[in-house]
């Protein structure tokens, strides 16, 4: 009963969603000086207890939890208390914003002027402006923005200044600190930064709680940060982290407030500037430490055409509806709410799925380019290098242009413009990645290539790249695809018509592929039901009380999601082999992926895998994170390193399941 | 030398608009009548003579002889309604006038138990008017039904016993004829404790206590007083003020609760900081239970001897049986008591201050802090003065407190209104003492006046919900307590709880929901919460009504706060119970009602 409620809430028929109006034009047709020193006014928060930056630094200090903190600390390592209270003054310092309206003005009129340049458009949608507005007005509000770009926050920041609303600050990572001048504007542009690990410094960790704490609790401003905690470098959503969530959420869990508003905002960008930089970081290619220097080289950037962004401020979800029913709240009646205390499992638990049900908000909500379905049908062509004939590119396109609606995805094809039009104003934008010859089109290919003299392992390397790009924008459409696509994969490899059968080998792939995708965890039924509902609705399968059955017109799409997701599913499956061949008993993390990508780098120069794709460090990482939740892999501490203990056997046997050799293991309590 | 302090509301405070005043469970009337439905309503607040009605200029007036606001006109309080609530004199909604005998169930009579009564003498009577005003309490679904002429499960029969033996001879009747028994003291309760179980399929008698009202006598070398349970707080403070002394237990009910009731209940008085609460008050108990009596055998001031068994019959709500005798701790009557009042920049600062009184245990015998929209009901319920030169006085108050006041700080204003007792010269360096404080969180002191008119007005406020029942009006109190460092918190998560509440579920107008912190501990506070809503437009306004209260206790607890501080639990809260006190607790209680009422005679099923 429960699930259906959940899941008709989720048919991609009902989603409405508002309209987008440019904010560039105006900055096109009038100053952008006059906008950057205009009165701006926001509406504040009802029972905003004001104070400034020097004050809230105060207010954190002298708190019960850091005072607590402090003499714990200094009981355990034997440190004074003036010392420590030294450090977490230190660690202050070296944390908060000092937001400043002039700076702010500077970055309005000064990323005006690039945003010009680099953008055809910056698209918001003005409904949820408004209705931020008044939840900024009613309760404390945390933004949640997608990351997929360095301009997030900015862009960000920007779009609410132009809305006269409120200012963020920002959580960001340490490594922008670095950038002495830009750092400091940042800071002053209202970021605060976070160390990335802080491990076991408790104190650190107090300091920087009750830092948040206090904005929210006060109502001083909006907290900004990412949930996926970096920026996802393959357009796929990252698993959220949940640390920040935990605390965001924690001043209305101990009662500090009445309600708090999480605000999902999706920004899609229609060419990601760091295409290549990302397609190279996961190559092997190190990713360039973030300097001032190195942002003024990437200058060269400003010359190219990125298209449009489009930015969607969702629904408000409100902390106390979320939490209804789901956290008992009398849990912290019986110790003192300043004492740090790990939270209980259902506080875990809820604080988890919250932050996929947010992370899902923030897919279901970006906007989705025809190139996105061009870049996922190239890469299924049968051979990447010949490509596939431009006429059969649009026409396929056209459907699943249909497919994609009819799955809800968030699709801007313009109407108005004629198909090969659209194709071909994809294609030229995205021209570095993308080529059309003899009335083909195909992947950029060979560009690194003319560079020079190159091993046939640089070659290989170098083919991969415009692939990887290429694969990142069909990951833009992959949240739509994902569930009917594990069901078709399902289907495909129980071999069967058997329903619980099906559902048992989506049940393993979707639990192989959690760290993949965004699977909101024990959801599993839920997700077989919308899968069932969509490929049901679409005429691809019927479903009866036992079976799943595949009609004749259905076989076209289930090919389609079915080779969606068959780059995923070899390269678990070779990342599998390389663990049982080829990984010694001293494999350590770190050497993980330079020798898997050896190992790979061997095989696609034999021939014997199909697609680069695999090469991906990301899909490496998360194979190996998925093997190590299952227990197939352990990690062991040596001394300095920690190595990596293979079961060969499980391993074994999840490559062969993946291969289509082995049956799916029976998930436990698996019922429908 | 008892010295006394009262300070009490300053420049409004005081009222709560419709609502009902605390109240304890059990309670009497004055005087000894079988049948105080003569003088008392039947389906509302207090003496009939009493109550504020609209007169023909449309002034709010206050009738009857009795109270100081008697006979006085109150010029703001129309305004007040109409502007908080949306009320207008056009639209009434009056009550069913009097009772309609026909829609009395016929009483289901245990014959072999009367015929028995009979012969021990004992009053009794099936009248159903006697009946219908001893089923049931003061809790807002009880009252609209009342006024609406609708009569639920009553007791079939009323006893008055007159004395303990009385009780153990009805007692033991009942058990032989298995027959339920409700003790009834002031019917006070606002915990649905009095409303019979509608399963219940035997004959409910109900006891009422109000015969049972002597002090057996006064032990001036101890000051003690060995008092019958069914005294009303009225009678039992007059008649000891007749010999010099006083029990100080003054809960806001004490006008028709009785001494049982406060007992059964665990009540609160608001002069507790210095006499301290019932538990603190009694020396000793005698409970008739089906297994026989229960008392201690002598009356030592504080024993070691395993639990106090005193404990299992403080709160137990007239589960294990009837309280017919006391003997409580007395004082001398104060020589001098004095009033006052104090105004914050805003709550919490007020909140800050009443934790720092309570930190250096300097607390007045009462001190209470109201939020701003109590302050303005305050306002609302000032009488018409009678001379020009107090209105001129009055009016100069006003403007320093609101306009002068509110100029130094934008804030709203909220008021602390102590209540000091004792000897004049320590009570006037008491007072100093907490005006300090008070300074120190930007409290002004704001006059004596109006404080003791807030005391007086503790009593009339009661009165006020049948105002407002008539138009279109209704609402509630419910009390909590809490550690101090969450006072705020609950405060204001359940007010905002109680508006969102009220606009899910439909209610066309904003609800009044404010609240006032009524005790202070050296770990924590008495919250009072007051919430009231104009009901046009609504179906089933006492459903949407209990729907909020739920959710707002839902509140309550989630914030760290108790199910009750004094009120009791009753039936209304006690799906409660369970996680209040665990499993074992309930176990352990419930192993008491089993071995001392294994047949259940006492099956008013509260608490359990």
């Amino acid at each position: 009963m429960e699930n259906k409620a959940a899941y008709s809430h989720r048919d991609p028929m009902l989603k409405k969603r508002d309209d987008f109006e440019d904010i560039l034009e105006e900055r096109r047709n009038s100053s952008d000086l006059r906008y950057a020193l205009r009165c701006y006014t926001p509406v504040l928060y009802k029972n905003l207890i004001p104070c400034d930056a020097s004050a809230l630094k105060t207010m954190v200090l002298q708190s019960d939890q850091v005072h607590y903190v402090i003499s714990q600390v200094s009981k355990e390592t034997g440190r004074t208390a003036e010392d420590l209270q030294e450090e977490a003054s230190g660690i202050v310092e070296e944390m908060a914003h000092r937001l400043q309206l002039s700076t702010v003005r500077f970055f309005a009129f000064a990323l005006s002027k690039v945003f010009k340049t680099l953008f055809k458009s910056i698209c918001v949608n003005e409904d949820g402006i408004q209705r931020l507005q008044q939840a900024i007005h009613e309760h404390p509000v945390v933004l949640l923005p997608s990351h997929r770009s360095y301009m997030d926050f900015l862009l960000m920041s920007l779009i609410l200044y132009t809305y006269d609303l409120a200012l963020p600050v920002i959580a960001a990572g340490m490594d922008f600190m670095g950038m002495k001048v830009v750092g400091e504007m940042l800071r002053m542009s209202g970021a605060f930064f976070l160390r990335r690990s802080f491990g076991g410094d408790k104190l650190y960790w107090a300091v920087f709680s009750e830092y948040v704490k206090t904005i929210l609790k006060n109502g001083l401003a909006p907290v900004e940060f990412f949930l996926e905690g970096t920026r996802s470098r393959t357009s796929k959503s990252l698993t959220p982290k949940l640390g920040l969530l935990n605390i965001a959420m924690d001043p209305f869990l101990k009662g500090e407030v009445f309600d708090i508003s999480l605000v999902p905002v999706s920004i899609s960008y229609e060419r990601i500037l760091e295409e290549t930089l990302y397609a190279r970081e996961m190559l092997g290619v190190p990713k360039p430490k973030e300097s001032t220097s190195g942002l003024f080289k990437a200058r060269k950037i400003l010359s190219e055409d990125y298209g449009s962004i489009h930015v969607y401020f969702g629904q408000p979800v409100s902390v106390r509806s979320l939490a209804e029913g789901r956290v008992n709240r009398c849990q912290f009646s019986l110790t003192p709410r300043h004492i740090p205390k790990r939270a209980s499992e259902d506080v875990q638990t809820f604080v988890n799925e919250a932050a996929y049900s947010l992370v899902r908000a923030q897919e279901e909500n970006m906007v989705l380019k025809p190139w996105v379905l061009l870049a996922s049908i190239l890469l299924q062509s049968e051979d990447l290098d010949r490509g596939i004939p431009l006429a059969e590119l649009t026409e396929q396109a056209l459907w699943l242009k249909d497919l994609c609606r009819q799955y809800g995805g968030f699709l801007h094809w313009p109407d108005q413009m004629t198909p090969s039009e659209v194709v071909s104003s994809s294609l030229t934008l995205h021209h570095g990645l993308v080529r059309v010859s003899e009335g083909k089109v195909h992947l950029a290919l060979n560009k690194e290539a003319q560079a020079g003299p190159v091993t046939p392992e640089e070659q290989v390397l170098s083919r991969a790249v415009p692939v990887i790009s290429c694969a990142s924008y069909r990951n833009q459409a992959l949240h739509v695809f994902v569930r009917p696509a594990l069901l078709a994969t399902a289907v495909h490899t129980a071999a069967t018509n058997n329903k619980q059968e099906v559902y048992n080998t989506f049940s393993f792939l979707r639990n192989l592929f959690a760290n993949e995708f965004i699977l909101c965890p024990n959801a599993t039924v839920q997700d077989f039901e919308e899968a069932c509902f969509l490929l049901e609705k679409t005429g691809v399968v019927q479903l009866n009380e036992q079976e799943i059955i595949v009609t004749h017109r259905g076989h076209r799409t289930m090919g389609f999601l079915s080779r969606m997701l068959l780059p995923f599913i070899q390269g678990y499956q070779v990342v599998c082999a390389f663990l049982c061949e080829e990984a010694s008993d001293v494999l350590t993390e770190k050497e993980f992926v330079p020798a898997v990508r050896t190992f790979l780098i061997k095989k696609l120069l034999a021939g014997t895998l199909r697609y680069p794709e695999v090469l991906s460090s990301d899909l490496q990482k998360n194979a190996l994170a998925a093997l190590l939740r299952l227990g197939a892999v352990r990690k062991v501490k040596r001394a300095e390193q920690t190595s990596l203990k293979v079961n060969k056997v499980t391993v074994n046997s999840l490559e062969d399941t993946l291969g289509g050799k082995l049956p799916t293991p029976r998930a436990a309590a698996a019922r429908l | 030398m008892h010295v006394f302090r009262y300070y009490s509301t300053l420049v409004s405070s005081y009222i709560y608009p419709c609502v009902c005043v605390c109240v304890c469970v059990c309670v009497c009337v004055c005087f000894f009548f079988f049948h105080r439905q003569d003088i008392m309503k039947w389906n509302g607040w207090g003496y009939s003579d009493s109550r504020f009605l609209y007169n023909k200029k449309g002034q709010a007036e206050f009738t009857g002889k009795r109270y100081r606001l008697s006979g006085m006109i109150i010029p703001g309080l129309k305004d007040w309604m109409e502007s908080t609530f949306g009320t207008s004199l056009q639209h009434k909604s009056s009550a069913t006038p009097i009772l309609n005998s026909t829609a009395v169930q016929v009483p289901t009579i245990n014959e072999a138990f009367v015929e028995e009564i009979k012969t021990t003498g004992i009053p009794f009577s099936s009248d159903a008017e006697d009946r219908v005003f001893r089923g049931h309490g003061h809790c807002l679904h009880e009252i609209f039904a009342l006024r609406e002429g609708k009569i639920g499960r009553v007791p079939d029969m009323v006893v008055w016993p007159s004395c303990h033996n009385d009780v153990v001879k009805i007692v033991e009747l009942a058990c032989k004829n298995n027959v339920c028994l409700i003790p009834f003291g002031g019917g006070t309760s606002v915990s649905s404790a009095l409303e019979c179980p509608p399963e219940e399929t035997r004959s409910i008698v109900s006891l009422d206590t109000s015969q049972m009202n002597r002090i057996l006598w006064i032990d001036e070398k101890n000051l003690t007083a060995h008092v019958e349970a069914g005294i009303v707080g009225q009678d039992l403070e007059r008649s000891l003020n007749e010999s010099g002394y006083c029990t100080g237990h003054e809960p806001d009910s004490m006008e028709f609760s009785s001494l049982g009731g406060w007992v059964a209940t665990r009540a609160s008085g608001m002069k507790k900081n210095i006499y301290g609460n019932i538990e603190d008050l009694v020396i000793h108990i005698k409970m008739v239970t089906p297994r026989g009596v229960i008392e201690k055998s002598c009356q030592g001031p504080r024993m070691s001897t395993g639990p106090d068994i005193h404990h299992f019959i403080l709160g137990s709500e007239g589960t294990l049986g009837v309280v017919t005798e006391v003997t409580m701790k007395i004082r001398p009557l104060p020589e001098y008591q004095k009033y006052g009042s104090v105004v914050f920049p805003n709550f919490e600062q007020g909140v800050a201050c009443l934790r720092e009184v309570a930190k250096r245990r300097c607390a007045p015998a009462s001190i209470r802090l109201m939020d701003n929209e109590q302050f303005k009901f305050g306002h609302a319920l000032k009488p018409q003065v009678s001379s020009i030169f107090t209105s001129f006085l009055d009016g100069l108050k006003t403007f320093y407190i609101t306009k002068v006041i509110q100029r130094l700080r934008p804030q709203p204003l909220v008021c602390g209104h102590p209540v000091v007792r004792g000897d004049r010269e320590k009570v006037l360096q008491h007072e100093k003492q907490v005006y300090d404080i008070a300074a120190k969180f930007g409290g002004l002191a704001a006059g004596e006046d109006n404080g003791q008119r807030g005391y007086m007005l503790t009593f009339v406020i009661a009165y006020l919900r049948d105002l407002g029942m008539d138009y279109y009006l209704i609402g509630e109190s419910f009390e909590t307590s809490v550690p101090w460092d969450r006072v705020l918190d609950v405060c204001r998560n359940v007010k905002a709880r109680i508006i969102r509440e009220c606009k899910d579920k439909g209610v066309q107008f904003p609800p009044l929901s404010t609240c006032r912190v009524t005790q202070t501990y050296d770990s924590g506070a008495c919250v009072y919460f007051y919430f009231a809503f104009n009901y046009r437009g609504l179906s089933d306004p006492v459903h949407v009504y209990e729907q909020v209260e739920h959710a707002a206790r839902e509140e309550i607890l989630a914030n760290g706060g108790s199910l009750s501080h004094h009120h009791g639990v009753g039936k209304l809260r006690k799906g409660w119970m369970r996680e209040t006190v665990s499993d074992v607790g309930m176990g352990m209680l419930k192993s008491v009602k089993e071995y001392v009422d294994p047949s259940n005679i006492f099956g008013n099923r509260n608490l359990l």
